[in-house]
């Protein structure tokens, strides 16, 4: 078995994985690969033509296979070396990797830093728990639209849509744009679980109905989908007796959540977070184990991808310090969820750190606060840094900013807790 | 495509019965046929059970049932030896929980001493407590039955049946039985959707469907499948696992909610039992849900339905038979025979649980059968009793990964994460004795998109893999036959709002 040697290997080639693998060499790492399992670099921005991506880093508005082209170009002029078609079976603690592909059958890689970027997947229909009969026709909503955009075909004609999550609101559109009738979508929670211009240019502009506090009773057709029964619930997810309606289509696409993608992790031992199912990771993004680091949707799932590649920025700077032992182990402060935060990343800061870099704290609320709200880092009872928005929802992350200001204030924290409270407080 | 229209047997029904029986029979010189109306064989009810090869200390004392898994339970190490299936002897427990379920054990020990079972003991509380760290704290004792295993159903059935194709049986999928063809009182043979096949015996191996044919030739007009549906609920092994086939004490009804691991290393909970009227009908149902939770709890407190990874549901062949055994007062025996009222004929029927287990004891008993009938069976010089087994990527070492690539590069592309299998896995089934014409029928044999994300990575990939080795277009590709395609037509084609 060949055994290769490299000062960095970046595990998935999505929007994390490229600006990781681009920014470990632009911060001195010789010899950076970037493993994908698919053809073609990118990851699942290759499969997401619709426009939306970008308004933060460049101020432009590109669909999502343009977005990864710049950062593929900018990985490629940086002298990454692309690794395609490959898969990763096994990571081990002393940073050796696994992998096998067509040409070069089963092979090693020995790294001094891994990067983990291995992206997310969707919740499937025996995670939410569906009852009824198991047909065709019941698709998570990336794999209909990698059918769609990516091998052109249609799915079905006549779909429902179960979870408002921003995949589901954006297939509903697509579907309808090539031709289908999209007869509505369900969310089972009172609120929307996706972005709000999502909803507006994909539901709202096109006429199709969401249903707040809905969700499938059960799947009927033992071949293919031939209707779904739906039933409202009420505040405690329980079914309101009565309400049933059977609604006939062909196709029922599952929108119903993201969940991080870490079997590798977790084969290697990094210590994972069961609020996000993620790594725990500190500011550099580095995790549990030493030289493994983790950036994007591996870590949590994020709602814009201009603050994944962020974050693989950051891991790849990192990274790149780790490996020529310049990245240094300083004392660092706690951060836990307060009021209303549903988690906060990074777990930890180095307080050091905030010398050289603004750190963002980026967390997701518990419920939707629709009133002017403030975002508060506390040190016990002292507030360190504070910001008002006019409203923080689930489906879009909030963040907030420490720095070089905040260190002496710092200095002897032991834990930092961070809340999102109403602007009266 | 084989165009024999005559033979000396044709097996009703390619379900693990049918395939086993296939199997046994090529020893012999015969020409064999098993016709199956599913796209593919081991669909039904052979693919959706608990997976278990019983001791046989439930069974009722002096019925056929009894005997056939006592006698059948010793077969399987060959069996799995000579076939190359998934199987593992690790033994199974019978869990009292409070001391009111203790007297059980004792009943069931000395059941299982009546029946023949041997390697039986009972283990203490404490000791329980050891070997399956997650039981309740309650447990008061268990019944450890050594002779116990578990294995792929589904494995066991195509590795049946292409051991079968390898010895000269033919195996012709979606082509159901229909009639039969008389001469007088005589079977001459049997009539399908793809025309007549005359054959010198017709065996009844139709499982939920066995009431139907057995009615048609005329025999016991009272018998009557009631199909005895069972929901399933299998963990995520990388959230909750157990370490063993964990019963709870049975009921007059079933052996009730089990907590065991599976050959796969997954756990399973399940089955419940219900009554159903539809033999089609395999919905998992939300109280379905809470009932196999329930029980599953009263053995393992740690079962969360958080950590479901799939569902299933199967349907039990359940039948009416009397027992023949004068004395025993029994009426849902097995029903194996050479009726008297017609010729031609061999009846199986009522074949449900622990027909996966009896299998390989049924398919000898009827070789038996035949025999005092009369059957001049001629064992043949060249019968090759091995089926080789095939390449699974996710068994192998690094190294045995990478010398097979380097023969195969198929096998270099991982085409399922989350367990492994590769594009070279895949084609191999396409291309099988027993081709692998579905998603499911892929899925069933290379285990493939039954884990985490459930195909939501994969599903795009096997459809591309199937369109192009099978010559098809991808919108011919379905689930698990015609009338389940995934896809409906090419975008942009028609109707398109632009």
């Amino acid at each position: 078995m060949k055994i290769e040697n490299c000062d960095i290997a970046v595990i998935g080639s999505g929007p994390g994985g490229l600006a990781a693998a681009m920014a470990a060499r632009q911060n001195g790492a010789k010899k950076v690969l970037l493993i994908e399992r698919d053809r073609e670099p990118g990851g699942i921005l290759l499969q997401c033509i619709h426009n939306g991506f970008g308004v933060e880093i460049f101020k432009k508005d590109l669909p999502g296979p343009a977005y990864a082209q710049h950062f593929i170009n900018e990985a490629q002029s940086a002298g990454v070396e692309f690794l395609l078609d490959t898969m990763v079976l096994e990571i081990t603690k002393d940073k050796r990797i696994f992998a096998s592909n067509k040409k070069e059958g089963m092979f090693e890689i020995q790294a001094k830093a891994i990067i983990l970027a291995m992206g997310c997947r969707e919740r499937t229909r025996a995670q939410v728990r569906l009852p009824g009969a198991r047909p065709a026709g019941v698709y998570t909503a990336g794999t209909a639209q990698r059918w769609v955009n990516v091998e052109g075909f249609m799915p079905g004609k006549q779909v429902v849509i179960l979870g408002s999550g921003d995949i589901g609101m954006i297939m509903a559109r697509r579907l309808t744009f090539e031709g289908a009738k999209v007869e509505r979508v369900l969310e089972i929670m009172p609120y929307l679980s996706g972005l709000m211009r999502n909803y507006v240019q994909c539901l709202q502009d096109f006429g199709i109905p969401l249903l707040m506090q809905h969700t499938v009773k059960r799947i009927i057709g033992n071949e293919r989908v031939e209707a779904v029964e739906t039933i409202a619930v009420d505040d405690r997810w329980q079914e309101v007796a009565g309400s049933e309606e059977i609604i006939p289509c062909d196709t029922l696409l599952l929108s119903v959540g993201l969940i991080p993608e870490n079997e590798l992790s977790r084969q290697v031992g990094i210590q994972l977070d069961p609020l996000t199912s993620g790594p725990f990771v500190d500011n550099h993004f580095q995790t549990s184990i030493e030289g493994f680091f983790a950036a994007g949707n591996v870590v949590h799932v994020y709602d814009l991808v201009d603050w994944v590649t962020g974050a693989g920025l950051r891991a790849g700077e990192s990274a790149a310090l780790y490996a020529h032992g310049k990245l240094h182990g300083n004392k660092k402060v706690t951060i836990q969820h307060g009021q209303n935060v549903h988690h906060v990343i990074p777990h930890s800061l180095d307080i050091s750190s905030l010398a050289f870099h603004e750190e963002q704290l980026q967390m997701r609320v518990t419920r939707p606060l629709e009133h002017p709200v403030k975002v508060q880092v506390m040190n016990g009872n002292e507030v360190i840094a504070s910001k008002a928005l006019p409203y923080a929802r689930p489906g879009e992350m909030v963040t907030i900013s420490l720095k070089d200001k905040h260190m002496e204030p710092l200095q002897n924290a032991g834990q930092l807790v961070v809340r999102v409270v109403e602007r009266e407080e | 495509m084989n165009n024999n229209r005559n033979y000396d047997v044709i097996i009703i029904g390619g379900g693990v019965i049918g395939c086993m029986l296939a199997r046994f029979l090529s020893r012999y010189r015969l020409d064999i046929l098993v016709i199956e109306k599913e796209t593919d064989i081991g669909s039904v009810t052979s693919a959706a059970n608990t997976a278990i090869v019983h001791p046989g200390y439930d069974a009722v004392p002096g019925s056929l049932k009894a005997q056939l898994n006592v006698a059948a339970n010793p077969l399987w190490d060959q069996l799995a030896n000579e076939l190359h299936f998934a199987f593992e002897r690790r033994g199974d427990y019978v869990v009292a929980i409070g001391k009111e379920e203790l007297p059980k054990l004792d009943e069931l020990l000395q059941r299982g001493k009546q029946n023949g079972v041997i390697g039986m003991r009972t283990v203490s509380a404490e000791e329980m407590r050891e070997r399956e760290p997650n039981i309740n704290p309650a447990v008061s004792g268990a019944l450890w039955a050594t002779s116990g295993g578990i294995c792929d159903p589904f494995g066991v059935t195509i590795a049946a049946a292409e051991n079968a194709i390898a010895n000269g049986v033919v195996i012709l999928r979606e082509t159901s039985f229909e009639d039969f063809m008389w001469d007088g009182k005589r079977i001459t043979g049997v009539k399908t959707n793809r025309g007549d096949f005359t054959c010198r015996w017709a065996v009844n191996a139709a499982g939920l469907f066995s009431d139907t044919v057995m009615h048609k030739a005329g025999i016991r007009p009272a018998f009557t499948i009631t199909p005895r549906k069972g929901e399933y609920f299998v963990l995520d092994r990388t959230e909750f696992t157990v370490n063993n086939v964990l019963f709870p004490v049975p009921t007059n009804i079933s052996k009730g909610i089990l907590v065991t691991t599976t050959v796969h290393g997954n756990t399973i909970l399940g089955p419940n039992a219900q009554n159903i009227e539809d033999k089609e009908n395999k919905e998992n149902t939300k109280d379905g849900m809470n009932e196999v939770f329930e029980g599953a709890k009263k053995l393992v407190p740690g079962v969360n339905p958080r950590h479901i990874i799939a569902v299933f549901a199967g349907l039990r062949a359940a039948g009416n038979a009397p027992c023949t055994t004068p004395g025993v007062d029994y009426n849902h025996d097995f029903i194996v025979e050479i009726p008297g009222e017609v010729q031609g004929f061999f009846n199986l029927g009522g074949i449900e649980s622990p027909g996966l287990t009896a299998a390989p004891a049924i398919a000898q008993y009827v070789v038996e059968l035949l025999k005092d009938a009369g059957e001049k069976l001629q064992e043949r010089k060249d019968w090759n009793p091995i089926r080789p087994a095939r390449p699974q990527f996710r068994h192998l070492t690094h190294q045995q990964r990478d010398v097979l690539i380097k023969k195969d590069a198929r096998y270099g592309r991982v085409v399922c994460r989350c367990e492994n299998v590769t594009e070279g896995e895949i084609v191999a089934e396409i291309h099988a004795p027993v081709p692998a014409l579905t998603y499911d029928a892929i899925k069933r044999r290379t285990w493939l998109g039954t884990g985490r994300c459930q195909g939501g990575f994969d599903m795009p990939r096997v459809t591309e893999i199937l369109a192009r080795e099978l010559g098809i277009s991808p919108l011919e590709v379905s689930k698990k036959n015609g009338a389940s395609k995934f896809l409906y037509r090419p975008t942009k084609e028609e109707g398109g709002a632009q």
